[in-house]
């Protein structure tokens, strides 16, 4: 019997060691017998990423990792360029804007089907937008709907009309020169009504819409399955199958693409680019991210509602090292509240340099002469903008120690983090900011603008300061850029000596892939967009 | 003469025989060296330690064991991975101790008064007892943490809290059977009160369980704090907490095994000299108890 | 028999009933308010007043207890704050996933720990002996998260033999049925794709053995001082003297009798396992219960966290119980105590 029994086990042992060998040896045969098809189309590509998408109803999120599986679902009526900023039509064909300026009109695209076989029409549009503002709409409480909010849209849009079946009109509050670049984030997606009437409250778990990708299904916390949309109205998709899989750790998820095991990865640790650079098979694709990581001073609460100490927390915190220990090679320092690739970027700023001498005496002078006890907030999860916000935070608090600042460091867990720092409950606390639709606005007003103070707050410093303000208000109704060019570069100035954040450094964006994959390009406002996306057989 | 009494006379000096079974006795004694080691190195960690645990030195981070003057390397953040291992022993001492000291203080008590008294009393303790008993351990801990609120002394008072089952347990036992003992009722005859037969006569003589239960108790202690810290519920940064270093150094096991591997040896030769200990004392002090 | 049972039963339903109310009123005495953390931010006063009636926290603290005993008597735990979803449906996604762990840590622990246990006792103070000892003394006191990591680093990173977490080769793409996903590849085995059950396998290997160490050394040590005690009995010499061979003796008449409190242990450790999993689903991204209700305390999601905490006791207590009836079948000492 025990002779019977170690059989068993040595069999299932090398059983076990030997599939892990065998897997590399088929796919090398697969890849010899499909040399022969010269196509794009076919295959399945995973795309490996640290966190699950909360829900799947892209009005309804604030998340990347939300909008990642959205964006698959989901069409909207302009979309960006790949890689770059500028808007392109999408389901809708052209735009008009009326002679005041407070009527944009839509012309859709004929034709086009969402995945449950309903039509894409007017109505679809009117319903998809609708229900984020009309507080009268059946599906108004199925909310929050947070970008709404987060994108002032409520003083923006007054009201959406469907005109005729292909038309619809937008009635504006105001003119707003980043509306139209607001219509290609994904809180503007156009999703099925019949669908979401279907669903109901499920209607976040699946998601129907005109895109690239239809849903198939989603094992919480580990993955999410799209099959291709054989009958997408743009051009042919290529993959078969698109699946995003979670893996937390920075370090697994290197591990599975150098085995093979995924095919794209998100969020790289910064200290594996090198290897993963020189590694045999894998690529690295990288662009200037769109995006700042800042510290955030609650202006709201002593000791940060004194200016002075403010900039003594500038002075204090030496930029250099944090970068040089935390992003390595794939940040840069920061000194202004936009990345330095946005139009508007003031270079003529020059950052506060590393002198805790100086942010010595500028405590003094506010009243803290023997410095104070103070919490830093960290972000629990890797960011595009902060590869690891704990990390940073240990490096401010041996810093800060030098000049009598007791830092205690605090974190939650994500989801908490973002709610409880937007109605202010922190001290100080880190975030950033990954651009959303190219245009300053969309960090100045959304980041630091009086409006935006208000909780649930993108102005997470709660700094509250009227000449910024009506600085960025100027620069949202003019159309003309070199003027709204000129009012971004006083703003900035007004913010560098404030000082409302600490900014911390723009990140350099990383997606490292399997050689194999092709037509993946990396776009500036952070989405993950696999409809041109093809693998090499 | 009774049974009793003749125990009584061989127990005369109890401690001088018990210490000298104890130094028979390998296993435990294995176990207080390494134990005398770890409190030695928690009491003079400042003095031994080559470095400032909590200076960081960017320029020299993940250096490996052994070189440039780093007996065992430096961490993520350039601090001196010895120095902080020393401290760390200090910590992990004063978990096991205010830990156990909660749990023993309270389970005792309740196993006490629970015993002592019987009837309704113990039947609502030990209903009591067995609802907390429901919660499996660990989950008891991570809840009573997490309302709380994360934080080193937060995750003692939890791990002391859902020990206190474990020593009532213990202690309800022994007073059971001490309680009907000759001494016990000889004393109560001559009038002795509730409390005095309590602590002075009855207390004493369930040592033995006590101390077996709670030795292995700051053993555990020790791990389950260093779980907790792992999950971002105990101790937190920069403090040099063994469970929260290997939390911190997750992302290095393709980079720098000395992160990962030097706190993990650390806490299980600590926890292993309680573990020692306890068995040890366990053979000594009560036979009847062995496994 | 059938007496005992109910007995015990009955005796399990206070127990039940105080786990309930410790739960809510642990969550209910935590500070937030869960109608004002639900919906977040754009939430108007109305809005808040009316979930919170909707949810019943306007009434009196007794009321709502008693609200809450109706609800979980209908196994209805209410919503997860964080994903809208039903507390029991998202429970459900991801119980499969962690009994399926915790079962193959058992079997791993179980059929180790007893051969380790049975050869230790029979070879007493041998080099075998000592060392099977030392090693467990080791496992009990390993943490076994760093055990984990050790391993991932060893065979996963180094060797490059096991995969770093998740439960199957993700390019094997299969609609799970039942979550088991053994259960649910088993089939494919007759359908020439074998390697899908044995990648879920081969993803097992790793968890299953962080997660049954402990449980391991605790068997290994309960079998041999069970197995000491039973050598040496008289019917055993009896037994023995008759001229059967060592090894039937040892397996088939001692072994059996021995094994009475290494099946109580076995019972109590699969119920810490359950919990227990929280570390080792964490570090090898295991789409289970223990990570869900990790993320769930930390978010003070209570509605999840209440749910998560009375499924898992309710299921620790069970199985206790069963443990219990077990060894009072075999042993029918027990019940005339």
């Amino acid at each position: 019997m025990k002779k019977a029994l170690m059989m068993l086990l040595a069999v299932l042992i090398s059983g076990l060691v030997f599939t892990g060998c065998e897997k590399k040896a088929s796919a090398s045969t697969e890849t010899t017998a499909a040399a022969a098809v010269d196509s794009k189309a076919g295959g399945t590509l995973i795309f490996a990423r640290s966190g699950d998408s909360v829900g799947l109803d892209p009005g309804r999120e604030t998340d990347g990792e939300s909008f990642y599986g959205s964006t698959a679902v989901y069409d909207t009526l302009v979309e960006f360029i790949p890689g770059q900023t500028a808007v392109r039509p999408a389901l809708a064909e052209s735009w008009s804007f009326s002679d005041d300026g407070l009527t944009v009109t839509f012309k859709l695209r004929q034709g086009v089907k969402f995945h449950d076989g309903t039509d894409f029409n007017a109505d679809a549009v009117v319903y998809s937008f609708a229900r984020q503002f009309k507080k009268d709409h059946p599906d108004y409480d199925k909310g929050p709907w947070k970008y709404w909010g987060y994108m002032d849209m409520d003083n923006i849009v007054g009201d959406v009309i469907a005109v005729d079946e292909y038309t619809v009109a937008f009635k504006l509050l105001k003119k707003e020169a980043p509306f139209i670049a607001n219509l290609a984030m994904d809180f503007a997606s156009i999703v099925s009504p019949t669908a979401a009437a279907q669903y109901g409250e499920e209607f976040t778990n699946h998601p129907v819409g005109t895109g690239p990708f239809k849903f198939v299904s989603w094992i919480k916390d580990d993955s999410i399955v799209f099959e291709k949309n054989a009958d997408y109205w743009g051009n042919e998709v290529y993959l078969d199958r698109l699946i995003l899989k979670v893996i937390p750790d920075a370090t697994a998820r290197w591990l599975a693409l150098q085995k093979g095991e995924v095919d794209v990865i998100d969020f790289p640790s910064p200290e594996d680019l090198a290897e993963m650079k020189s590694a045999e098979g894998i690529k690295v694709l990288q662009q200037e991210g769109l995006n700042v990581g800042y510290l955030a001073l609650n202006c709201d609460k002593a000791p940060y509602d004194n200016k002075l100490v403010r900039q003594a927390m500038n002075y204090a915190i030496d930029r250099d090292e944090i970068v040089a220990a935390v992003y390595g090679e794939a940040g840069a320092v920061a000194k202004n509240p936009l990345p330095p690739t946005m139009w508007s970027y003031n270079d003529d700023i020059k950052a506060y340099p590393y002198d805790p001498a100086k942010a010595k005496a500028l405590l003094a002078e506010a009243g803290y002469p023997n410095g104070f006890d103070t919490e830093i907030w960290a972000m629990p999860v890797a960011r595009p903008y902060n590869p690891n916000g704990k990390k940073v935070a240990e490096v401010m608090q041996a810093q800060l120690a030098k000049v009598g600042v007791n830092v205690e460091i605090i974190s939650y867990e994500w989801g908490t983090y973002l709610d409880k720092t937007d109605q202010g409950e922190h001290q100080a606390a880190m975030l950033g900011w990954t651009g959303d639709n190219g245009d300053p606005d969309n960090f100045l007003w959304v980041l630091l603008s009086e409006p935006a103070a208000i909780p649930p707050a993108g102005n997470i410093a709660f700094w509250k300061n009227a000449e910024f303000t009506e600085l960025c208000a100027k620069a949202k109704e003019e159309m003309d850029q070199a003027k709204r060019t000129e009012y971004y570069r006083q703003a900035q100035e007004i913010f560098h000596e404030e000082a409302p954040w600490v900014p911390i450094a723009h990140s350099v964006v990383s997606v490292p892939m399997k050689d194999s994959v092709k037509g993946f390009t990396i776009y500036p406002t952070g989405k993950r967009v696999f409809t041109e996306v093809w693998i090499e057989k | 003469m009774s049974e009793a009494q003749i125990k009584e006379i061989k127990n005369e000096n109890p401690l001088s025989e018990h210490w000298y079974q104890l130094r028979k006795n390998k296993t435990a004694m294995t176990g207080l060296v390494i134990i005398a080691l770890f409190i030695l190195i928690g009491i003079f960690a400042p003095l031994i330690s080559p470095m400032d645990p909590l200076e960081q030195n960017i320029e020299f981070r993940k250096t490996a064991p052994l070189t440039g003057g780093y007996l065992l390397g430096t961490d993520d953040l350039g601090r001196d991975m010895l120095s902080r291992l020393l401290y760390g022993a200090r910590i992990s001492m004063i978990i096991g101790v205010i830990s156990v000291s909660i749990s023993l203080v309270f389970g005792s008590a309740i196993g006490l008064i629970s015993a002592y008294y019987g009837g309704i009393v113990d039947k609502i303790v030990m209903r009591l007892i067995d609802i907390m008993l429901a919660f499996p351990y660990i989950l008891l801990t991570i809840v009573i943490v997490a309302v709380l609120g994360p934080s080193l002394m937060n995750a003692m008072v939890a791990i002391g809290i859902s020990q206190i089952p474990r020593y009532s347990r213990v202690v309800r036992a022994s007073v059971l059977a001490e309680k009907e003992s000759d001494y016990v009722l000889a004393e109560r005859a001559l009038g002795a009160g509730d409390l005095e037969l309590m602590f002075k006569s009855i207390l004493p003589n369930c040592l033995a369980p006590i101390s077996v239960q709670a030795t292995l108790g700051i053993g555990t202690a020790i791990l389950d704090s260093a779980a907790l810290s792992f999950l971002g519920l105990g101790a937190q940064p920069p403090t040099p907490e063994w469970g929260l270093m290997i939390a911190s150094s997750k992302e290095f096991i393709t980079s720098a095994w000395w992160i990962v591997t030097f706190p993990g040896i650390a806490t299980l030769l600590s926890v292993l000299g309680f573990n020692l200990l306890g068995d040890g004392l366990r053979d000594i002090l009560d036979p009847r108890m062995r496994d | 028999m059938l007496k005992y049972i109910l007995k015990r039963l009955a005796l399990l339903l206070p127990t039940l009933f105080g786990v309930v109310t410790l739960v809510f009123f642990m969550i209910a005495l935590a500070p937030g308010d869960p109608a004002r953390v639900m919906l977040g931010e754009r939430a108007s006063k109305e809005k808040i007043e009316r979930l919170r009636a909707d949810l019943g926290l306007d009434k009196p603290m007794s009321e709502q207890y008693t609200l809450y005993l109706k609800r979980v008597v209908h196994l209805d735990f209410g919503k997860s704050i964080k994903s809208g979803q039903p507390v029991m449906s998202e429970i459900r996604e991801r119980f499969p996933a962690t009994v399926e762990l915790a079962f193959c840590a058992m079997i791993f622990a179980t059929l180790l720990g007893v051969w380790i246990g049975v050869l230790s006792a029979t070879r007493k103070n041998s080099w075998v002996d000592l060392t099977s000892m030392v090693g467990a003394l080791f496992g009990v006191s390993m943490p076994v998260f760093w055990l984990a990591l050790v391993m991932i680093m060893i065979f996963s990173v180094g060797l490059n033999m096991f995969p770093t977490g998740g439960r199957i080769n993700i390019r094997y793409y299969f609609t799970p049925e039942t979550n088991f996903y053994l259960i649910d590849t088993f089939k494919y085995l007759f359908r020439g794709k074998p390697e899908y059950f044995l990648s879920a396998l081969h993803h097992l290997v790793l968890p299953s053995i962080a997660l049954g160490t402990i449980p391991l050394a605790i068997i290994a040590r309960t079998t041999r001082s069970s197995m000491l005690e039973v050598l040496t009995q008289d019917y055993i010499k009896t037994v023995r003297s008759s001229g059967i061979k060592e090894g039937r003796v040892i397996y088939r008449y001692a072994l059996r009798n021995a094994l009475l409190p290494v099946i109580t242990v076995i019972g109590l450790q699969f119920g810490l396992l359950l919990s227990g999993a929280i570390l080792t689903e964490t570090i090898f991204a295991w789409p289970g219960i223990g990570k869900w209700l990790y993320q769930a305390i930390s978010a003070r999601d209570y509605p999840a966290v209440q749910g998560g905490i009375i499924i898992i006791s309710t299921c620790f207590v069970l199985i206790n119980l069963v443990v219990d009836i077990l060894y009072s079948v075999i042993n029918p000492k027990v019940r005339l105590q």
